[in-house]
């Protein structure tokens, strides 16, 4: 009854390429963008911010990069956590190489090292695909973490391999609170998110789509799949550099190889495949999804006053999250977000179905 | 250079490399039948090997102990066939995968549920000691664990070789890996054949856990293991049995001699990777490892 689109005409070219063509959703957005720019940083606990917000949207932004690489190119791949290792050593390396330089110069260059290491480490995919690059990203994943423990170089010597991020100023200004920090990650994130909605909508987006549904039938219709899948690469590992030195800096305040582990590639693959594939909203859902679950389930556990030893407790939480992940898996494998547009559906013609 | 150095790294290389194929044999026969690459492979390895070696810590006998974890394991591969596979029919391969992911979770903390999670040992009567007839004789030092365990492999491939390829159900699963909906069509059953084939590779992550847990104590490590038979999987082909052994003495003699003579080069620990790195060199020349099916593309 509320949420249809009846008599909402689109009468120009910008009214028809808009983002969000339903009223309904704009205002959702609007709302949802003003909560989170100006309620929550005025309400929220510090540990809220820094604790749960801050990681969210950070491993969210570097779920966004393997959507692009995964759900609309249609390349898997296990090497997430390596690229963000990338960007956090690259900028860490350009605020301290390079006195004065502004941060988020150091960021998008940051990105733009881990791109750089993407087009590399994403040539094989002309060649394989499907479980074999799967396999081939691993590589990427030992190789980097190896390269960045032993180049003492890129930790600026430092003995013990964890170097402490520098202070993150922009224009004189420090951001030390919890809440000025979480307005830069949300800042940063938001923009990133809506330039990647607008990216797949683009000639770029569907040359993706194209290639990711049958390469070669792209091919024959004229997509390059070379050009395209690279940028895909390159593209996928900018953003999940950004994520990573926002990661380094905004999250943990440290640099170090051993907190981008294999782990986090798994978390960040679970994120996008319980989200959605190929999907902006997914990436959030999903990441929410899988950072809060544990969160939740240690809550769940805390607050049934049931005694059990700290080990028992744990795995017995690590098999739950393994279940749910099989569970969500086999009632709807296009995931949470596909769970959404069926609610939006039903939604339209709710409360007449016929 | 010192050929007695080589050899010996060399050979140990090799031994170790058949370690590595028992590994990936179990995702062989999986991938093979039923398209699924199964992650969880590594963890069925460490649940087979907790389960073996805390039946002996509680008495048994190690035969008794080896038949009823072989029990639990074939069990164990029914269930998962029945409970996660089963209603997961005709999804995309990235949703199985995923899957047994989170499978991997569910047996890793079940695992450690019940045997608790500190390391235990498992011995199978044989030292990891060098062979001394043949060290007086050469000089060169030769594990006997490790000839143990490249006899065990022998017989284990040859023995799922003879099940391929003479018996009947060996047949109708090389007909499920061709094609299912064929397979189907003539009248095999494919539910009970990915029942047996997840039977067997339980039965072969029981043989691999039990030596590789005797080897390197049965502890939490072991289900990393999967991912050092990945580049195995890669050199060798995801759906090839010979696949599995070639590529694991591929991969178990270059990574010895790689480390031995180009790490102390560049600074060490490159048996991390190198296996890796030496997959993907194979896979720009064969995109689908050595002896993989060859991928026909059609549109």
């Amino acid at each position: 009854m509320f949420y249809r689109e009846a008599g909402q005409y689109k009468t120009s070219y910008a009214d028809d390429g808009q983002i969000f063509p339903i009223r309904q959703d704009r205002y959702a957005i609007a709302v949802l963008l003003l909560v989170a720019f100006v309620v929550v940083p005025f309400t929220a606990s510090a540990y809220l911010l820094s604790g749960i917000l801050i990681p969210c949207l950070i491993i969210s932004l570097a779920a966004l990069g393997l959507n692009i690489l995964t759900g609309y190119a249609g390349q898997l791949s296990l090497g997430t956590a390596a690229f963000m290792a990338v960007g956090a050593f690259a900028s860490y390396n350009f605020v301290l190489r390079i006195p004065g330089i502004p941060l988020l110069l150091a960021f998008a260059l940051a990105g733009m090292v881990a791109a750089f290491v993407g087009i590399i480490f994403g040539l094989p995919s002309l060649r394989v695909r499907g479980f074999y690059l799967a396999a081939s990203t691993l590589a990427t994943q030992f190789f980097i973490v190896w390269c960045l423990t032993k180049f003492s170089w890129l930790s600026n010597n430092s003995s013990s391999g964890i170097i402490t991020a520098q202070p993150m100023q922009i224009l004189g200004y420090t951001f030390s609170s919890p809440a000025s920090k979480y307005l830069l990650v949300l800042s940063i994130v938001a923009v990133m998110a809506l330039a990647l909605k607008n990216l797949v909508r683009s000639n770029t987006g569907r040359a993706w789509m194209a290639i990711r549904d049958m390469d070669m039938a792209a091919e024959v219709i004229g997509f390059p799949p070379m050009r395209t899948k690279l940028l895909a690469f390159a593209v996928s590992s900018f953003y999940c550099g950004v994520a990573g030195a926002l990661y380094a800096y905004a999250f943990l305040g440290t640099v170090e190889p051993d907190g981008f582990s294999l782990d986090l590639s798994f978390r960040v693959l679970f994120m996008i495949i319980i989200g959605g594939l190929g999907s902006i909203s997914g990436s959030f859902i999903g990441a929410g999804f899988v950072f809060l679950m544990p969160i939740a389930l240690n809550m769940f556990f805390g607050a049934t006053g049931i005694h059990m030893p700290e080990s028992v407790k744990s795995n017995l939480e690590q098999m739950i999250f393994g279940g749910l992940i099989i569970f969500f898996l086999i009632v709807e494998p296009h995931g949470l977000a596909r769970l959404w547009q069926i609610t939006k559906e039903k939604l339209r013609i709710w409360p007449f179905p016929h | 250079m010192n050929w007695q150095a080589f050899i010996e790294v060399l050979v140990g290389g090799l031994l170790s490399g058949v370690m590595y194929s028992l590994v990936a044999l179990g995702f062989v026969l999986i991938y093979k039948a039923s398209g699924v690459f199964n992650f969880a492979q590594g963890s069925m390895l460490f649940f087979a090997a907790m389960t073996c070696a805390g039946l002996v810590g509680k008495g048994l006998p190690l035969w008794a102990a080896a038949l009823v974890s072989l029990v639990v394991m074939v069990a164990l591969g029914l269930a998962v066939e029945k409970f996660v596979l089963r209603p997961m029919v005709a999804q995309p391969e990235i949703s199985l995968f995923m899957a047994t992911i989170g499978l991997s979770f569910v047996i890793d903390g079940l695992a450690q549920i019940i045997w608790g999670s500190t390391a235990m040992k498992l011995d199978l009567g044989v030292e990891d000691m060098p062979l001394e007839a043949l060290m007086d004789k050469t000089g060169i030092a030769v594990s006997q664990f490790d000839l143990l365990a490249a006899a065990v492999a022998a017989v284990l491939v040859s023995g799922l070789a003879v099940f391929f390829s003479k018996t009947k159900v060996g047949r109708a699963l090389r007909a499920v890996a061709d094609d299912h909906q064929a397979a189907l069509a003539v009248g095999i059953p494919l539910q009970r054949i990915w029942g047996i084939v997840w039977g067997v590779a339980g039965f072969v992550a029981l043989v691999a856990g039990m030596l590789w847990g005797a080897r390197n104590g049965v502890q939490f490590a072991l289900t990393s293991l999967a991912l050092k038979a990945l580049p195995v999987l890669i050199i060798g082909g995801f759906t090839s049995v010979p696949g599995a052994i070639v590529g694991g003495l591929i991969v178990g003699a270059s990574e010895k001699l790689a480390e031995v003579y180009i790490g102390p080069h560049v600074g060490g620990g490159i048996e991390a990777w190198f296996p890796y790195i030496l997959a993907l060199g194979v896979l720009l020349i064969r995109p689908e490892g050595l002896f993989g099916e060859k991928i026909i593309r059609r549109i």
